[in-house]
Order: C-alpha cells, then structure tokens, then sequence
C-alpha cells in the first residue's frame, strides 16, 4: 500500500497547485507509515521532478510520450489507474483542477474509490474513519466526509497547503509505460489556444490578485487595475457584471458562477460584495476593499479597507509597491 | 437526437447558509430552492439544439417529491418529458447511477448537465457518469456544436481552452458563457403541467461517502479602515502586519 500523488506539468515546470498537492501527499503517507511516489503528468524536464524530493515525493513516475503532453482524459485516467495498480496505492491524490477533476472522477469508478473534491485539510482518523474537510455551498461552508471506501481518491483545493520545502531532499524519476494506444486518444484535443495573461499569472494559481467590479467604470480604465497587479506579481480578476459585458474575458469572472479563488491577498476595487460575489472569494487569507461607499456589504467580509475613489486610491497603491521594492 | 439534461434541486444563490442545531443538514427553514445555475446552461443549450436538429430533451432530477416544482420550470423552459428518481442525492455516485441507468434505459445521444452543483460542489458525477458508460466525457466546456454524429466542443482548462471533437454518445458538462439561460414564459408553464414526468425507484450500490458535519468559515475580525489620503501605509501593512506581500 501507498499513497499516489498525481502531479502536473506545464512548459517542463510542476505547477505550483501540484507542490501543494505533493506536499499534502507525502504528509499523507507519512501519517500511514507508507511512501508517497508521484505519476506525472503533462511536459515535464527530469530535473523539476527530481526536486519533488523536497515535498517529500521519494519518486516519480513519468511517461515522455509525446501524445500526453496535452490533456486526454481517456491516456491520463489509463496511466494514473496504472500507476495506481503498480504502486498498490491506497490513496490518490491530486489537484481540484479542472484536469484533476477530469481524471478523479473516472478514476474512482474505475479503482472502485470513494471520491472527495475541494479538500482543504489534512485527512483526520476519526475513531477508525478516515475523514476529510471540503468546501460546500460555495464557499458559504465546509463539511467533513467520511470516506467509507477501501481506496479513496483526494482532489485537493488550491492555495489551502503551504509546499513543503525540505531542501536538498530529491527524489529519483523512473520512466513509466502504460501501453497506451490509439483509442485511449479517441478525445484528444484537436487545438489548444493558451489566453495571453497579464504577467504571465493565471488566476486560478494566483496568490495574489486584484479584481475589478462595475465601480471601474469601463474597459479604459482596467490600466489602473493591471498596473498594481503588475507592481505585485498578482493575476487580475473580475465580478461577474464586467465580464457579462465584455469589459474582461470571461475566465476573470469569479464568484458563485465563475471561478473560486483562495490567494494569499485579494484586492477588490469598485466591487459592492453582493453575496454570489463573496462565495468565490472569501476563503482568501487577506481580503482588501477599495469602495467610494462606506455601506458597501464587502467591507463586512474585508480584512483591510479604504473608503475612497479607485480612481485615487489605486495609482497611490501602485506608486507605493513600487517604492517598497 | 435524444438528450438528457441533469438537473439538481439546490438552495438560491442569495441563500445564506446555516445548518440544523447538530451541524448534520442544511437549515432549509425560508431557503428558496431552484435549479442549479450551471445546470441551466446544460439545459437552454440542450432545447437550442434540439430545436435546430430535432429530437427530444429529457430531463433527469434525482431527489424526493418536493423537487418536482423545479423540473415542472424545466419542463416549462422547454424540455420535453421528465424523470424523478425518488431518491435523496446522497453523493455523487449515487447519483451517477442513477443517470447511468436512466442513459443505459433510454438509450440517449448527449448526456449535459452544468459543472458542479452549487451545493455539494462535486464536479464529479459528469465523469463518472461517463466511466459507467464507457463513453466520454468533455467537463468543463464552454462551447457545444453538433453536426450529424459529431460535436465539437471547447474544453477549459486552466489557463486557457482545449478544442475537443466527439462521436455521440458522450457526456458534457456545461458553464457559462455557453449560452444565454432562458427562463419559462406564459405558454411553458401551461404545457409544463401536462408533460410527462416519469417517477422510478433508485438502483446500484449505495454511496461512498457520508457527510458527518458541516461548519461555517470562521468570522473575519472585523475591517481595519486605512484613511484614502495615505493610501499607501495599506502597502505597509500588507507587508509588515498581514506578510503577503
Ligand atoms: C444566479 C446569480 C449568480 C451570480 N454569480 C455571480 C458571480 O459568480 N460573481 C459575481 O461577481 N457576481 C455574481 N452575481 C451578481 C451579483 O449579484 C452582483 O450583481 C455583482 O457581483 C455586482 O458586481 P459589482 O460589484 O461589480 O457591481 P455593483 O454591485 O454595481 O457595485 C459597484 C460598486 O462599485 C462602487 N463604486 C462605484 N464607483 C466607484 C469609484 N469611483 N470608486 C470606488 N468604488 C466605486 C460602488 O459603491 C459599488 O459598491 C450573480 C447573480 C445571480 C443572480
């Protein structure tokens, strides 16, 4: 028995959801007394995955078949059940992405798995129970779920593990084979179109982000919003109104029917907090609202606060992260 | 063309969530229950191309009786006939059982249902839906077109988009900006009430998971306000107080 960390690559580097993923996997096993081998997926170099070592991943497996550098749900759920089976893993790890999300779910039909997405805890043995903490009701609350099944799968939310980084630690990348052919490619992508991102962060790994609402009047003005984005390394982002009308594309939409962020610092500017607004973003660490309207329900629900007009306040803000660096 | 919509029954998006006094279920005392936003996605897109290909839409609910007003508004917006699994959704694969055998049963060409439910947010009955099935499953996408038997469908995926081309019989589950979700007019709601909705009993093997307790996020502090005129000492603090940047 172990514990099987399914870890994605990008561009030859692991994604930073994934460091998370790995580093909740090893402490997994280590609770369990077993080992914790990764399966990678996507382009990856030898080298970003010997250094899984420093998460507490004692080895990788890795197939370089060109074919599996995109996603294919049918070649990815075929190599990680194999995996799986090679390694007599117990439990399989991997991230509350929209690949992870993919795979998890045919996995656990295939490896007769109780499934659990959008954990944000360590695993707790509860009299006998193995039991884990996700997100409900959008954001609105967690639930703990039993799982009851001899193997279980854990798709872990983003941004709710800090990576381990045990320095020096690397650990040894063995080449992998699942006998893929053909037909498991049956749904491979026929293009893939990357968004250009501001920065080069996409929000959905972000630690750091700066949203705008109705409040930044038009599209024109989002120069203001990117630039302190910019100044702090974060993604940007937007309530739902804005990208209904094309002011920004629709993959900046967070809230209740968009995407739920958990970064380190969100920044919301000219954003009123309107409930569905709110359940996509307040499980982040450090909430600040920038609002002209004392009474703005988001203030409620901030960390930090400042009651004035972004078309000030945000230049200020930009000015002074430029000068502390 | 025959499609299955699936659709679950969750709390309104305005609800403010609290639970009964042990923690153990939703307190559902003046909560208004409505189909699941994604789902109306799957739905709206499923009656668009029906009406330019022809066929049948189907929807599926698994839940107790006190669902039925919500598939009567799906009836209303335009499906064709209904079925109620008289069951409570206890997890996701329950629930992927049942649309399994509904599927396996009404033999279907397209199988939609919206991304996650608002509720439970799972993400994960589409998937294995399309394991019990054998067939595959395109989750999340944001665009659907289909011509004869093939679709072609854009998958998101983080970062930007995936075009995916499928033989029927597959599985999607729909987001926005897929389509505009329509809402029932005068005429929908009279036919609705005639329209068959089909009540069956649950099959397959029970859940594997059971939710022991639910909890609310802890409470924020409380706001600490920064003066607009030094705007910049809220970086100070970011730095210094709060260590996030
Ligand atoms: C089913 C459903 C699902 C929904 N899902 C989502 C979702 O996922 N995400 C989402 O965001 N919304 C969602 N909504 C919409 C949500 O209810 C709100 O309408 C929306 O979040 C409001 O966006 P906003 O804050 O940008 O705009 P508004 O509510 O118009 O707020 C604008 C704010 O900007 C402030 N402002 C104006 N000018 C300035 C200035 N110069 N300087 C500073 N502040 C200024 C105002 O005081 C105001 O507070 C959903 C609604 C429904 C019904």
């Amino acid at each position: 028995m172990s514990v099987l960390i399914v870890v994605e690559c990008d561009n030859g580097e692991v994604k930073k959801s994934s460091l998370e993923v790995a580093s909740y996997g090893s402490q997994v096993a280590q609770m369990l007394g077993t080992t914790a081998t990764a399966v990678a997926v996507g382009e990856a170099t030898e080298t970003n995955l010997a250094t899984l070592g420093e998460q507490g991943i004692s080895k990788v497996l890795y197939d370089n078949d060109s074919r599996l550098k995109d996603f294919v749900n049918g070649a990815y759920t075929k190599l990680i059940a194999a995996a799986a089976q090679q390694e007599s893993a117990q439990i399989i790890v991997l991230a509350n992405s929209n690949i992870g999300a993919a795979v998890g779910s045919r996995l656990s039909v295939r490896l007769q798995a109780s499934l659990a997405t959008n954990v944000v805890e360590l695993p707790k043995m509860d009299g006998g129970q193995f039991v884990v903490k996700r997100g409900a009701y959008s954001g609105k609350a967690f639930s703990d779920v039993i799982l009851s099944g001899e193997r279980k799968i854990i798709a872990v939310k983003k941004n709710s593990m800090e990576p381990l980084h045990n320095a020096g630690q690397t650990a040894t990348v063995e080449q992998f084979s699942a006998q893929l052919t053909d037909t498991d490619f049956a749904d491979a992508p026929k293009q893939v179109i990357m968004q250009e991102q501001a920065g080069g962060i996409l929000l959905p790994e972000a630690d750091k982000v700066v949203s705008g609402g109705r409040g930044m009047k038009g599209p024109e003005n989002w120069n203001l919003i990117e630039d302190l984005a910019k100044a702090l390394g974060a993604a940007t982002a937007c309530s739902k109104p804005v990208s209904d009308v094309d002011w920004r594309p629709h993959h900046e939409h967070v809230g209740q029917t968009g995407i739920t962020v958990s970064p380190n610092l969100y920044i919301a500017c000219g954003i009123s907090g309107a409930i569905q607004h709110l359940a996509g973003v307040n499980s982040s660490k450090v909430i600040v609202v920038i609002n002209k309207d004392p009474e703005a329900p988001f203030f409620k629900a901030a960390d930090y606060g400042i009651v004035g007009d972004v078309f000030d306040v945000l230049p200020k803000l930009t000015q002074a992260v430029k000068e502390l660096n | 063309m025959k499609f299955l919509v699936c659709i679950s029954n969750v709390p309104d998006t305005t609800t403010k969530i609290a639970f009964t006094p042990d923690n153990k279920e939703l307190n559902k005392a003046g909560v208004q229950f409505v189909i699941n936003p994604w789902d109306e996605y799957a739905l709206t897109r499923a009656i668009e191309l029906k009406e330019k290909l022809g066929g049948n839409v189907t929807v599926l609910n698994v839940g107790e009786a006190d669902t039925e007003p919500n598939i009567r508004k799906a009836l209303a917006i335009g499906a064709d006939d209904a079925i109620r699994v008289n069951a409570k959704p206890t997890d996701a694969f329950f629930v992927a059982q049942q649309i399994a055998a509904a599927v396996k049963e009404g033999g279907y060409d397209i199988i939609l249902m919206g991304k996650e439910s608002i509720d439970y947010n799972g993400f994960q009955v589409h998937g294995m839906v399309g394991e019990l099935l054998g067939i595959p499953t395109v989750a999340p996408a944001i665009k659907l077109d289909v011509e004869g038997n093939t679709a072609t469908l854009e998958r998101e995926i983080e970062g930007g988009k995936e075009i995916v081309e499928v033989a029927t019989p597959f599985v999607v589950s729909c987001q926005e900006p897929m389509c505009e979700p329509r809402i029932p007019n005068m005429r929908g709601i009279m036919t609705a009430r005639t329209k068959p909705l089909k009540v069956v009993e649950p099959t397959g093997e029970a859940a594997r998971t059971q939710v022991t307790e639910f909890a609310l996020p802890p409470k924020k502090q409380g706001v600490k306000l920064i003066p607009a005129e030094s705007a910049g000492d809220l970086i100070k603090l970011l730095r210094n107080e709060a260590k996030v940047i």
